[in-house]
């Protein structure tokens, strides 16, 4: 079943073609890597995906249904839920209020706090969640993102290069983190580290100035030469 | 647990002010049952400005429609002081919701100059309906006029019960809301309102939602202020009376639910002490104004919050 799917999806910003007419499907419980240089377009495509911005042309399907005209916190309350490429966290707020945030809206009450211990604990955050946000190191901050995204039990997840800044070894945790999301939620991943890409993805799309280049099996990416003549090199 | 500590620290102050009335001489009642009202006020400006980021500089038109809905029903339509009072609070709500629902399409420094401009037109009006309002003269509620329930509302005793009535409400009201999910909410919507609505919230109900619960405080504060003092005049429509609650949470702390309270004693008894020194007892208040943004930038209870009690809501 096609979860997500867009139609001749574009946007241009004063002249400049951002995406053009963009045919997109992301079966359910895939998980899909979008990448491709930068300026190709991958942001401003999943922001008009979950809300963000508004297409200037094209439609967005989502569980069978146009959202084209829904506003961004009524594609969320559907089951989107969004990781923000520049760490977006309530740097003055606790680390549980944070992720409190992102579980009232999907959970009632009583079990919020439930929620949050397991979104935290998901990540592996547990034993920070009375410190202010601000204070957590730049990786644990890329996880508290994870663990608000997570928190929203959402049908789909987008994350907005999760790794970037991200240590070696950050990145190998963050690997099982996600195959193991994988098992409850349609991943679409906007990702510049190849090693990541490679060893989650179901599948992979790539954009290049604005425009669907290729789609297919990590291995079949990797082997494509108008792929590598755009993006990866043939190193 | 850190709510029985926030619960017993705001009730106590509650019960500190209530026994006040019995020890405190004539004088210093008489202010604090004027700083209790104006208190209220700046609680009800702090929910909007310190709890959800909203820079507001025209809550004296919300101040002035619950001041002027109060005495215009009690001068011209005979009213009692309690429908007067009801009428004085929804005359507040309303303008408090148009006014979001035009204002809100802006932000930052349209917001504050969209929020002035109105406020400004409300000033205005009050003026050229001069037949009615007495403009900038005002008029006087009178001994008679002010009767609630048999109890005179001059008197000094029920005058002090009754401005402690309205601020415990207005505080308790404050209380409640910055824990409860709506208020976190706000809260969040001040960090970062971006992200609050990637989380699947309509920021802009929210912001609505604020904006008239901080305009129906203020107009309960404004409506109570006439009642209490006998008197409605377009002064209290002025920018002035927009920029004194700024002035109060600033100094007691924006964001805190005490901050209010503080900011609004502090800056009475500053003036108060200071013009009991010198005539130019502007100066001295400036001067210490200065030295607490310098100093203490979060204001008071804010300051204290950020260095030891990081409990306080």
């Amino acid at each position: 079943m096609t979860l997500l799917s867009t139609r001749g999806l574009s946007k241009s910003f004063d002249g400049l073609q951002a995406v053009s007419a963009v045919d997109f499907d992301l079966p359910q419980g895939e998980i899909r890597a979008l990448i491709g240089p930068n300026g190709a377009g991958k942001t401003t495509f999943v922001g008009m995906v979950c809300g963000r911005i508004p297409p200037s042309a094209g439609q967005v399907m989502f569980d069978g249904q146009d959202i084209t005209s829904l506003p961004a916190h009524k594609r969320i309350l559907l089951g989107m839920a969004y990781t923000f490429q520049i760490t977006s966290v309530f740097a003055r707020l606790d680390v549980s209020e944070n992720v409190a945030l992102a579980a009232r809206r999907r959970h009632p009450p009583k079990k919020v706090a439930v929620a949050v211990d397991e979104a935290l604990a998901r990540v592996g955050l547990s034993d920070r969640s009375d410190e202010e946000a601000g204070n957590l190191s730049y990786g644990h901050q890329r996880l508290l993102e994870i663990a608000m995204g997570l928190a929203q039990k959402p049908r789909l997840l987008i994350l907005d290069e999760p790794t970037q800044g991200l240590s070696e070894g950050e990145i190998a945790g963050f690997k099982d983190l996600i195959r193991d999301l994988a098992k409850e939620a349609t991943i679409l991943l906007i990702e510049h580290n190849m090693s990541v890409v490679m060893e989650t993805a179901d599948r992979v799309s790539v954009l290049d100035f604005g425009v669907l280049l290729a789609e297919g099996t990590p291995a079949e990416i990797h082997a494509n030469a108008a792929v590598q003549a755009a993006y990866l090199g043939t190193g | 647990m850190s709510g029985a500590r926030v619960l017993t620290l705001h009730l106590g102050l509650l019960v500190l002010l209530f026994a006040l009335h019995f020890v405190l001489p004539a004088y210093h009642h008489g202010n604090l049952a004027r700083i209790m009202v104006l208190a209220a006020y700046a609680v009800g400006y702090n929910i909007l400005f310190g709890y959800t980021g909203l820079l507001s500089l025209g809550h004296a038109l919300f101040f002035a429609a619950g001041m002027y809905g109060l005495g215009l029903m009690i001068q011209h339509g005979g009213a009692t002081p309690a429908p007067a009072f009801m009428v004085g609070v929804l005359a507040g709500a309303v303008v408090a919701g148009l006014l979001a629902l035009l204002a809100l399409r802006t932000t930052g420094v349209a917001f504050m100059i969209v929020t002035l401009m109105f406020a400004q037109a409300g000033y205005l009006t009050i003026l050229y309906f001069g037949e009615w309002t007495r403009g900038d003269e005002g008029f006087v509620i009178q001994q008679a006029q002010r009767l609630l329930w048999g109890i005179d509302l001059s008197q000094p005793t029920a005058r002090y019960f009754a401005a402690w009535a309205l601020f415990s409400t207005a505080f308790l009201v404050s209380l409640w809301l910055v824990r409860r999910p709506f208020g976190r909410t706000l809260i969040a919507i001040r960090e970062n309102e971006e992200r609050v609505r990637m989380l699947g919230y309509d920021t802009h109900a929210h912001k609505l939602g604020a904006m008239v619960i901080s305009g129906t405080i203020a107009a309960a504060a404004g409506a109570a202020y006439g009642l209490l003092f006998g008197y409605a005049g377009a002064s209290f429509a002025s920018v002035q009376y927009s920029i004194f609650p700024l002035l109060w949470v600033l100094l007691g702390g924006a964001g805190t639910v005490l901050g209010p309270f503080v900011g609004t004693l502090f800056m009475f008894y500053l003036i108060d002490l200071s013009s009991g020194i010198t005539s130019a007892y502007m100066l001295i208040a400036g001067v210490t104004l200065v030295l607490l943004t310098l100093f203490a930038p979060q204001g008071l209870v804010g300051e204290l919050r950020a260095r030891a009690f990081r409990w306080l809501p």
